[in-house]
């Protein structure tokens, strides 16, 4: 901030709360005369019928008001408010998230330290390092995964065994740490509505789902052409681009006709934001493990 | 000091349809407004219950709720008000009644365009500003029509001075003017669809700066405003102390506009802003409540007024809400507390305590006041009904704050609670489920503050009817 600028806020800073001491004491020796009506004097103007009183400003609420303007000269003189000056403690809001974010890894730290040194294989054995991984999946995966890993409409199922982008642990702190982007192009104006429905008959024929034998001819023609080169020419699919197993039955759009038609016609662009920037690798690892351990147990 | 008191002369043909037209409106839109406020508190319990139409989804009702009871309810309140007040403190009509027509209609006219837009999913998502740039437009040029009519009755008035209602009525009326059109400049792409000329940080600055002020100088000086007349009019005693609203006026308008940054503590906002919202919004507390000790302290003398006279419960107790809720204010301002209130629902029992108990409950009470003086009726057609509107009302206030309370506490601390091994203790779906019960009671809250204005829709039609039946009665012995 300029000079010109910081001065300016000081000035109509000082300029506020001091205006308004000012008025404070000196409405509190003014006279408004007027006749006296009774005991308590009226200034004397009278509005629609009504009076005014000129009683004075109640000491209490007279304290209190100076206390709240002795309170903000000293926050001020302490802590950032005027404009440059930046409070004689030198506090910063980035300054004391720092202190904490030091106070936590200088406690937690060594927990994290202790598991990140154990392979994820062995961790997903691990009840204490289970528990940890459970409440980070609680806290930063259940609003789309779902708090028991099974997913929902256009977010994986975690708990079986099928992976988009693979099972392993390495995938998996892969997939966590730095996000996925995925990319199934619409098709609807390239292969025609028909088209649409043909593939779509192809696809159910796959995963052995009733369909219409001629339109699923038809359709395994388009397939060669456009699908296989990333859902494999069997249609089991390639982890390495993430496109997904299409012979298993399982859907991550949703598996009626319409919306398997929807799929093809328009694309899905899936993303599975990256954590990598948000949580630190000894807490990706144990996610990892707890991610891990839900497709190993027993379904 | 000149006696300017006129009131011996004969009274000006004032005007009055205007101001009838506005007090009507206040209870039709009041009843809207909660109508839809009741629904969306519904659909946080049922979410279900918005059936999946895009229109009916609590992210486009909410801001309908929001515009609909502070610019149409609490707007026509303040507009019935202020028309009603300057004309007679200054012993003169209205400077013209054709422009105080056009506000009328005007302003009806950005109800309803809200209410068909808002639903259809058109917003500027600025929060209390989400009308889009069109409508924005028809908003400045009512507001200034209003501002011509208010001072242009002022500056032809018959006293000398000019009285404290009309000090908190002019600051309302010139600082919300300047407030809409800063914080709605846009550039426009299409007919209802714009973009802010702020950004960043910049542009979260402003929308507070406008948000809280809304809150200072819509909310709080505009219904000083109303209590400065209403108040010593229904107890019959002089003001306390001039000598107090002179300071409290001067302090509270100064001191309001610098408040808004408490809204983005712990933000990306600088630490200096961030600061200066902080200790501006302690100042507050006193100015604010300026303004409450003169409201009751005006009752000395009259306190037994209170067992009798519900309307006049109605604007003191709507000044009690209005002490507490400006004391929690600069409370949750500390960042300390705000640390723990931030994006609760603590903070939407705070708006409420304000919203119910001081807004609303001071526009009843002035109503209640009002409608049978423009009708020319002793009183309400019911008093008894007041009475039980005023108990429906206090109730859902306070069952809807305290829900609140509890539940953002309760929020507060789950989502700040800490295993021993670093890991939250709570996940976000854990402090939802704590929060029901809550949700419930305000449900329930809202529910019966929202039947008590169908109550007062009753006394209010049953009101001007029976003034029709009166009249007729009395007509053939003129004649």
């Amino acid at each position: 901030m300029s000079t010109f600028w910081s001065l300016w806020i000081i000035v109509i800073v000082v300029g506020s709360i001091g205006g308004c001491t000012w008025l404070l004491f000196a409405t509190r020796k003014m006279k408004v005369t007027g006749e006296d009506v009774g005991e308590t004097p009226t200034t004397g103007h009278i509005y629609d019928g009504i009076e005014e009183y000129d009683n004075p400003l109640p000491a209490w609420w007279f304290k209190m008001f100076i206390a709240t303007v002795i309170f903000a000269v000293i926050y001020l003189i302490l802590f950032p408010g005027l404009g440059n000056f930046g409070g004689l403690l030198g506090w910063t809001s980035t300054g004391k998230w720092q202190e904490e974010v030091d106070a936590a890894e200088a406690k937690y730290g060594v927990i994290y330290d202790q598991f990140a040194k154990m392979p994820i294989e062995e961790l997903a054995g691990t009840p204490e390092a289970l528990k940890m991984g459970r409440r980070l999946f609680a806290n930063n995966c259940a609003v789309c995964h779902g708090s028991d890993g099974r997913g929902a409409y256009g977010f994986p199922n975690l708990s079986d065994d099928d992976w988009l982008y693979g099972g392993t642990p390495a995938k998996i702190v892969e997939t966590i740490t730095l996000g996925r982007a995925a990319a199934m192009p619409t098709w609807g104006s390239v292969i025609g509505e028909e088209g649409v429905n043909n593939v779509t008959n192809y696809v159910f024929s796959l995963s052995g789902r009733d369909h219409n034998e001629a339109a699923a001819k038809k359709g395994e023609k388009i397939f060669a052409t456009y699908c296989t080169a990333c859902h494999g020419p069997d249609g089991k699919g390639i982890q390495a681009l993430g496109a997904p197993n299409l012979t298993d039955n399982i859907w991550l759009y949703g598996g009626s006709p319409e919306l398997v038609k929807h799929t093809i016609r328009s694309g899905r662009n899936g993303v599975m934001p990256a954590q990598g920037d948000k949580l630190k690798a000894s807490k990706i690892h144990l996610l990892a493990a707890y991610v891990y351990s839900l497709s190993q147990r027993p379904q | 000091m000149s006696n300017s008191d006129t009131s011996s002369s004969p009274a000006p043909a004032y005007d009055v349809k205007v101001v009838k037209q506005f007090a009507i409106m206040t209870v039709v839109w009041g009843i809207v407004g909660m109508l839809v406020g009741v629904i969306i508190a519904a659909e946080l319990v049922w979410p279900d219950i918005n059936m999946h139409l895009p229109w009916f989804h609590f992210g486009r009702l909410r801001p309908l709720h929001t515009n609909a009871v502070i610019f149409a309810f609490g707007g026509c309140a303040l507009f019935a008000s202020t028309y009603w007040v300057v004309q007679r403190t200054c012993q003169t009509p209205l400077v013209s009644s054709r422009l105080a027509a056009f506000t009328f209609w005007g302003w009806q006219a950005i109800i309803v365009a809200a209410a068909i837009s808002l639903p259809l999913g058109y917003t500027t998502s600025k929060e209390y500003a989400e009308l889009e740039w069109p409508i924005d437009i028809a908003i400045a040029i009512v507001w200034i029509a209003y501002a011509i009519v208010f001072f242009g009755t002022i500056m032809k008035r018959k006293s000398r001075h000019i009285y404290v209602a009309n000090w908190f009525f002019g600051a309302f009326i010139i600082t919300v003017a300047m407030l809409h059109i800063v914080n709605s400049l846009a550039v426009p792409v299409s007919m209802m669809k714009s973009y802010s000329v702020y950004s960043g940080a910049i542009d979260a600055m402003v929308q507070w700066w406008y948000g809280h002020n809304a809150v200072g100088f819509f909310l709080t000086a505009g219904f000083l405003g109303m209590m400065y007349y209403f108040v010593p009019k229904q107890a019959d005693r002089p003001v306390y102390s001039y000598r107090l609203s002179i300071v409290h006026f001067w302090a509270l308008i100064s001191i309001y506009i610098w408040a808004g940054p408490h809204h983005l503590h712990y933000s990306a906002l600088p630490d200096w802003t961030q600061s200066l919202g902080m200790v501006m919004s302690l100042i507050l507390l006193a100015p604010s409540w300026g303004g409450m000790i003169n409201g009751i302290m005006t009752l000395s003398g009259a306190w037994e007024k209170l067992r009798t006279d519900p309307t006049l419960r109605f604007l003191v107790v709507s000044l009690s809400f209005y002490g507490m809720s400006t004391f929690e204010g600069p409370m949750m301002a500390i960042k300390t507390v705000n640390s723990l209130s931030h994006d609760t629902d603590w903070t939407i029992g705070h708006v409420h305590s304000g919203a119910l108990g001081w807004v609303a409950m001071i526009s009843i009470g002035t109503m209640y006041h009002l409608i049978p003086v423009l009708y020319n009726r002793k009183q309400m057609f019911s008093v008894a009904l007041v009475n039980l509107h005023f108990w429906m009302a206090t109730i859902g206030t306070v069952l809807y704050i305290a829900s609140m309370w509890v539940n953002g506490i309760a929020q507060g601390l789950m989502w700040r609670a800490f295993n021993a091994d670093g890991t939250l203790t709570y996940s976000f779906v854990e402090a939802l489920k704590a929060s029901y019960p809550g949700y419930y009671i305000r449900l329930l809250g809202g529910f019966i503050f929202f039947s008590g204005m169908l109550v007062m829709a009753y006394n209010t039609w049953r009101t001007i009817e029976s003034d029709k039946v009166r009249e007729a009665a009395i007509q053939p012995q003129t004649a």
